[in-house]
């Protein structure tokens, strides 16, 4: 049972682990919608500032929360797939 | 965001008078007749060849776990692309410009929420549809009911939304009659669930993801090459000739708190879409459903890339007066322009693909309501988990053919409609009908079976409410002067409440042996099982 209970506190570690990055993650892409929808809503003229011919500030913004959502999930792929998934594998093979 | 939501598709059923602009749009197209007869022979033979190997539940709802990471996020991207955001975000693109891309930011954003929330303790604790993971610890009838009600409401909204839509855009493109073209919809949709189930449901999405990347990557490269192959150079020239407004944001956000409400359906609804939820036990383990999604936004993240390039392309080169002209709510701009870019053939071409993306849309939709018919309310309210062997597989066929007439007589009735908001309402439903009792069930250990069957209840309730006091139905539908509640998309209300009902209900109501169960279930919810 000893045993039992040390890979169940094993497991809850790397699940804390990956909660805490899932949650700030989520926060990241909330924060980054929210304040280019925030921008557009109460800063429309800032938002229309050229930055080069053809491109203002309010288009890069929005193309850059796509690739934003792209980088978070590539990131937390990467994560789970180099930290999450060896260590849940080695609780898999404990428990079996 | 003032004017009408996702769906402008719909307008076409209102104003398809006679165009004014020189384009065959709404005259027999042979090129289209032609794609039209390959996309609906090839995906019959794949039902045909799904058919057969589909005998078990497990086989009907979730293709046997037999899905790749990569097939899925085809067709996890197949099932969320829906004719809407091809034509209309390109029509809004096209005629309003920089606010138009608001759209097609805010349907991504919810993609990365389903991966670090939602798709793998989904994985690892259900069986066959979202409410397997919120009545995994719980009570399941109570939960199982309410979970289906949200389901079943989420995906009526959406099914009106996309066989109104079907119906006028197919009448638009091929002269075919409206109701013909619903008829014609409900039965194939029909066709692809009752006989290949998940399996032929994932192929027909994944055949439509291609196509419809491959078609909108083509215009893309077509308008592109007009441009000396830079974007920048296309949104001066739309700036040059449409002023330099339609690069900053305009009128389209008159209310913030809207905009924001809007945001926040998107955001987290796609989480709580009971289709999109459903597909992630396709796949055979929780790695797999993480891979999926993240092939899944980078290829929505890339369609919706290239609705700018589309929509400007169409402004640049259409004009929005001639896409106004043939379509009052902008749905034809990129018809229009695949029209001037690669004349008629290119246009069949295109309009075959709009009508493959609507097909592919509804059969997931109908096949998740056959799911939350058969598994959630037949089999486990209804007979208590212990229905007749094959019975549960009986039920869901016939719930498919139930929705298949359903959506026919809904998308008949709703004919001329203004159904715009629908789909906003389904995105509202699924984000404080579903989400939170799914979060709260994954995430928090003291959650209660009443306090989940009240936050599913209470989010859907409390956002039809919402909306039916809304101005999207007590102005533009009634004719009112004024409504009762001031925003268009009730989320900013809806979510908050379901969470904080949810919560509240649970502590005042707890579980008997509530802690217990949460940690019995809680290896599970890590490691998921061999079985399931």
């Amino acid at each position: 049972m000893s045993s039992d209970a040390s890979s169940l506190e094993r497991l809850r570690a790397i699940a804390r682990r990956r909660w805490r990055l899932a949650g700030a993650l989520t926060i990241t892409m909330v924060t980054t919608y929210f304040g280019f929808l925030a921008l557009v809503a109460w800063a429309p003229s800032t938002l229309a500032t050229r930055l080069a011919p053809g491109l203002s500030l309010g288009i890069l913004l929005g193309a850059l929360v796509i690739v934003v959502a792209w980088l978070l999930t590539w990131w937390y792929v990467r994560w789970a797939n180099a930290v999450y998934d060896p260590a849940i594998d080695a609780e898999r093979r404990g428990a079996s | 965001m003032t004017p009408p939501r996702a769906l402008l598709l719909t307008r076409i059923a209102q104003d398809a008078s006679a165009p004014t602009a020189s384009t065959s749009i709404g005259e027999p197209n042979a090129v289209a007749v032609l794609f039209f007869a390959v996309f609906i022979s090839a995906t019959l033979g794949i039902t045909w060849w799904a058919a057969r190997r589909t005998r078990t539940t497990e086989d009907f709802y979730a293709a046997g776990r037999s899905v790749t990471a990569g097939q899925n996020g085809f067709a996890l991207a197949g099932d969320y692309m829906s004719a809407a955001s091809f034509l209309g975000i390109a029509g809004l693109v096209a005629t309003s410009g920089f606010d138009g891309l608001l759209y097609s930011t805010g349907w991504l954003v919810g993609w990365p929420v389903v991966l670090f929330l939602v798709a793998e303790p989904l994985r690892n604790l259900g069986r066959y549809t979202f409410a397997d993971v919120v009545a995994a610890r719980l009570d399941p009838r109570p939960v199982r009911l309410a979970a289906a009600v949200g389901t079943l409401a989420t995906i009526s909204f959406y099914l009106i939304a996309q066989m109104v839509g079907a119906g006028g855009l197919i009448r638009l493109l091929l002269g075919i009659p409206y109701e013909v073209a619903v008829v014609g919809v409900g039965l194939a949709m029909m066709a692809y669930v009752l006989f290949g189930g998940m399996l032929a449901t994932t192929w027909v999405q994944i055949v439509k993801a291609v196509l419809l990347l491959g078609g909108a990557a083509m215009l893309a490269l077509l308008v592109l090459a007009r441009f000396e192959w830079s974007p920048l150079a296309l949104f001066e020239a739309a700036a040059a000739k449409q002023g330099d407004a339609v690069l900053a944001p305009g009128k389209l956000v008159s209310n913030p708190l809207d905009a924001i409400s809007l945001g926040m359906a998107l955001m987290f609804g796609t989480a709580g879409l009971p289709h999109i939820l459903m597909r992630f036990y396709t796949v055979p383990d929780a790695r797999a459903a993480r891979r999926s999604v993240f092939f899944a936004t980078g290829l929505i993240g890339l369609f919706y890339l290239l609705t700018f390039i589309l929509g400007f392309g169409a402004m640049v080169l259409v004009g929005p007066d001639v896409i106004r002209s043939v379509d009052a709510g902008g749905n034809m701009a990129a018809p229009l322009l695949a029209e001037l870019l690669g004349g008629r053939p290119f246009l069949g071409f295109i309009a075959a693909v709009a009508f493959a993306t609507i097909l592919a849309v509804v059969a997931g939709l109908a096949l998740s309501g056959a799911a939350a018919i058969a598994h959630d309310l037949w089999a486990r309210v209804v007979r208590r988990g212990a229905p007749k062997p094959s019975e549960e597989l009986r039920v869901a066929r016939l719930a498919t053919v139930g929705l298949a007439l359903i959506a026919i007589v809904l998308g008949v009735v709703f004919k001329g409609q203004n159904v715009a908001f629908m789909v906003g309402l389904a995105f509202a439903i699924a984000a404080s009908g579903n989400f939170p009792a799914l979060l709260l069930a994954v995430f928090w250990p003291r959650t209660s079976t009443t306090g989940a069957a009240s936050s599913m209840v209470v989010g859907t309730l409390t956002t039809v409410a919402l909306i039916a006091l809304s101005p999207a139905i007590q102005i533009d539908l009634l004719h009112h002067d004024s409504a009762p509640f001031p925003l268009r998309n009730p989320a900013i209300v809806s979510i908050p409440l379901s969470f904080a009902v949810g919560m509240i209900v649970s502590l005042l109501r707890p579980d008997r042996d509530g802690a217990a169960r949460f940690a019995a279930l809680e290896r599970r919810t890590l490691l998921g099982t061999d079985d399931a």
